[in-house]
């Protein structure tokens, strides 16, 4: 039996290996397929900033940012240590001496606005989670509750976080005032954006979870006596669980995008405002610069949308739920 | 004091429609003795679910009362466990913890947590899924996960236990050997069940007593066979039993040639359908009793 059994293991080990280079080749070449197509048409067109740059173009710009990056790095920390030694020295010559440390104030480099887009759009989403799924629930156990939010839902969902900026600005800016604010008015502006355009998706799918909860379990718990709010946890939530994660892969996603946007349109920092800057810049590197940065965008985009599909299977219990 | 220990009390149950109120039973009334198994046969439709909802407090009857050891319930309660046609078990939590569940709620202060536990194990030892505690539903099998509603039903230690076709989403030979379970904890623990099923050797083989069902609109009970075979039953012994056979033939009678298959009788009540069901049942049920008021459905129905 042994014998018999040995080469059909082998072969399928033999398939096994042959499906994961299928799995990794045909990506690969459909994007070796589409860099090709790029450099062969960008250099056809020719633009106010020269020719449209090519993937090796891009990559050179990407190195630049890099490059510039370090500098900046170290640019900073020189800074930093000099300013250490001038107070060194000043508190050696006279112990009561006023010490002032200032921050460095270098221009932000391409990957502080990565950095600065990420935390707003994690603050944005997190605020849009807090307040969606909880509405999301109250909507989805009560039919009144729905049929109250539901008209005011339909009509902010599809509303473009560009509609939405200047309200936004302008509360922002009447209402917070703080003489020593902890954040930023741009990021909390950004932030608020994303959060009014991200939460739909959320808060309607939270609420068809909770509504759908099979009928049989909510009979045990009736059988049981559970208590309403141990009904909600032990029962209504896990149930919905699967419905809340779509919606927070959708938000997300949407977060994302409309960050870009109300970072362009409100000179917020970050990956728009970067967009833009080289836009206005209109040197002969400026489009290969904003290309590199669409790529980030995109990359990023999709980093994000994995990082809330991992956290779905780590989380959910519907293990056989397709998820792509 | 009554000797009954479950009285259904004439119960009537109407659910409005859009053409007026369908009356799917009327006037239901029949009692259940201590220990006893009862079985409710019936077409699909005839409203044995109702009955068992209606005894489970899912479901308020419109006229008419359950009462239990003479005392009239109302709402669910944990001393009617139900086992549900389709397991009905939380998909994210494991076998263990889906009786607990039910075993934290029902002895919350009145059992110890280790006597809990050892209770939680006691009831999936009897119904022989120990084994598989902490697997989740979707690891095992459909027999499986009705054994385990099974335990969490029995672990609430009701005072009678309902089931609502808990075999029929089974095939035939998963569904013999639960039987054969269900006929072994009954042996050792001698619990009051209602049982809805719609098979009858099902029904003949683990019943005290058979409550056949006429045909709704206004489904009634048509007749009431005691079974009066010594246990603990053996079906390949009962199969050569002439009792057996005579009592399996009374059920079949009744249903096939007495009460004709509504086979185009609606889960679902919908009008139309409705209509055509009740002409069905004037025309080939002489006994039904309240030609008037069936007329009176279809022609409301017509009217709609």
């Amino acid at each position: 039996m042994a014998l018999l059994t040995l080469p059909n293991i082998q072969m399928l080990e033999k398939i096994d290996i042959q499906e994961s280079i299928k799995q990794f080749m045909i990506p690969f070449v459909a994007i070796v397929l589409f860099l090709i197509f790029w450099e062969v048409t960008a250099s056809q067109i020719k633009t106010s900033l020269g020719l449209v740059p090519g993937p090796i173009e891009v990559s050179k710009q990407f190195k630049n940012l890099v490059v510039e990056h370090n500098e900046m790095r170290a640019k900073a920390t020189a800074f930093y240590e000099r300013q250490e030694k001038r107070n060194a020295a000043k508190l050696a010559k006279d112990p009561d001496a006023k010490v002032k440390i200032r921050s460095f104030t270098g221009k932000p480099t391409f990957f502080d606005q990565i950095f600065t887009s990420l935390i707003t759009v994690f603050a944005g989403f997190f605020i849009a989670t807090i307040i969606a799924v909880p509405i999301g629930i109250l909507s989805g156990l009560s039919q009144n509750f729905y049929t109250a939010i539901n008209p005011l839902v339909q009509i902010f969902k599809p509303i473009s976080p560009l509609a939405w900026l200047p309200i936004v600005t302008i509360i922002v800016s009447a209402v917070y005032v703080s003489n020593d604010p902890m954040f930023s008015k741009s990021f909390i502006i950004s932030a608020l954006t994303v959060t009014l355009c991200c939460m739909w998706p959320t808060l309607i799918n939270t609420a068809v979870g909770v509504a759908s909860v099979d009928k049989d379990l909510l009979n045990v718990s009736r059988v049981l006596q559970l208590p309403s709010l141990t009904k909600i946890w032990k029962i209504v939530l896990p149930s919905a669980i699967p419905m809340i994660f779509t919606g927070l892969r959708l938000s997300i996603g949407i977060g994302w995008m409309v960050l870009i946007a109300a970072e362009m349109l409100a000179q917020n920092p970050g990956l728009g405002k970067f967009v833009w800057d080289e836009f206005q810049n209109g040197s002969s590197n400026s489009l290969g610069r904003i290309m590199v940065a669409v790529l980030a965008i995109g990359i990023i985009g999709f980093i994000l949308d994995r990082l809330m599909l991992s956290m779905q299977r780590l989380i959910s219990w519907d293990k056989n739920a397709v998820l792509r | 004091m009554s000797a009954s220990y479950l009285h259904i009390d004439h119960v009537t149950m109407n659910f409005p429609t859009p053409s007026g109120e369908f009356c799917a039973l009327k006037n239901v009334n029949f009692v259940i003795n201590k220990g006893e198994y009862i079985s409710i046969i019936g077409h699909s439709g005839c409203g044995k679910s109702t009955v068992l909802n209606i005894i489970a407090g899912l479901l308020d009857a419109s006229q008419g009362g359950i009462f239990l050891e003479n005392k009239q319930i109302s709402g669910p309660g944990p001393e009617r466990a139900v086992v549900f046609q389709h397991h009905s078990l939380m998909p994210w939590l494991s076998v263990y913890e889906n009786v607990a569940i039910a075993v934290r709620q029902v002895f919350k202060r009145k059992k110890t947590k280790a006597e809990m536990h050892e209770w939680i194990i006691h009831n999936l030892e009897l119904v022989h899924m120990d084994h598989a505690m902490d697997k989740l539903p979707s690891e095992i099998s459909g027999g499986m996960k009705q054994r385990v509603g099974i335990a969490r039903a029995l672990a609430m230690e009701p005072k009678v236990l309902l089931m609502d076709e808990p075999f029929g989403a089974l095939d035939a030979l998963t569904r013999s050997h639960m039987q054969e379970s269900l006929m072994d904890i009954q042996e050792k623990l001698n619990n009051t069940i209602v049982m809805i099923t719609h098979d009858v050797d099902e029904a003949v083989l683990l019943s005290d007593k058979i409550i056949m069902m006429s045909n709704g609109p206004s489904a009634n009970i048509g007749e009431v066979v005691e079974i009066d075979l010594p246990r603990p039953r053996n079906r390949v012994r009962l199969a050569s039993n002439p009792t057996y056979n005579e009592y399996r033939q009374r059920v079949l009678s009744f249903l096939y040639e007495r009460q004709s298959n509504p086979l185009s009788a609606p889960e679902k009540e919908e009008s139309e359908d409705l209509v055509e069901t009740v002409a069905e049942t004037i025309k080939e049920t002489p006994e039904a009793t309240n030609v008037t008021e069936l007329k009176s459905i279809s022609d409301s129905g017509k009217a709609a």
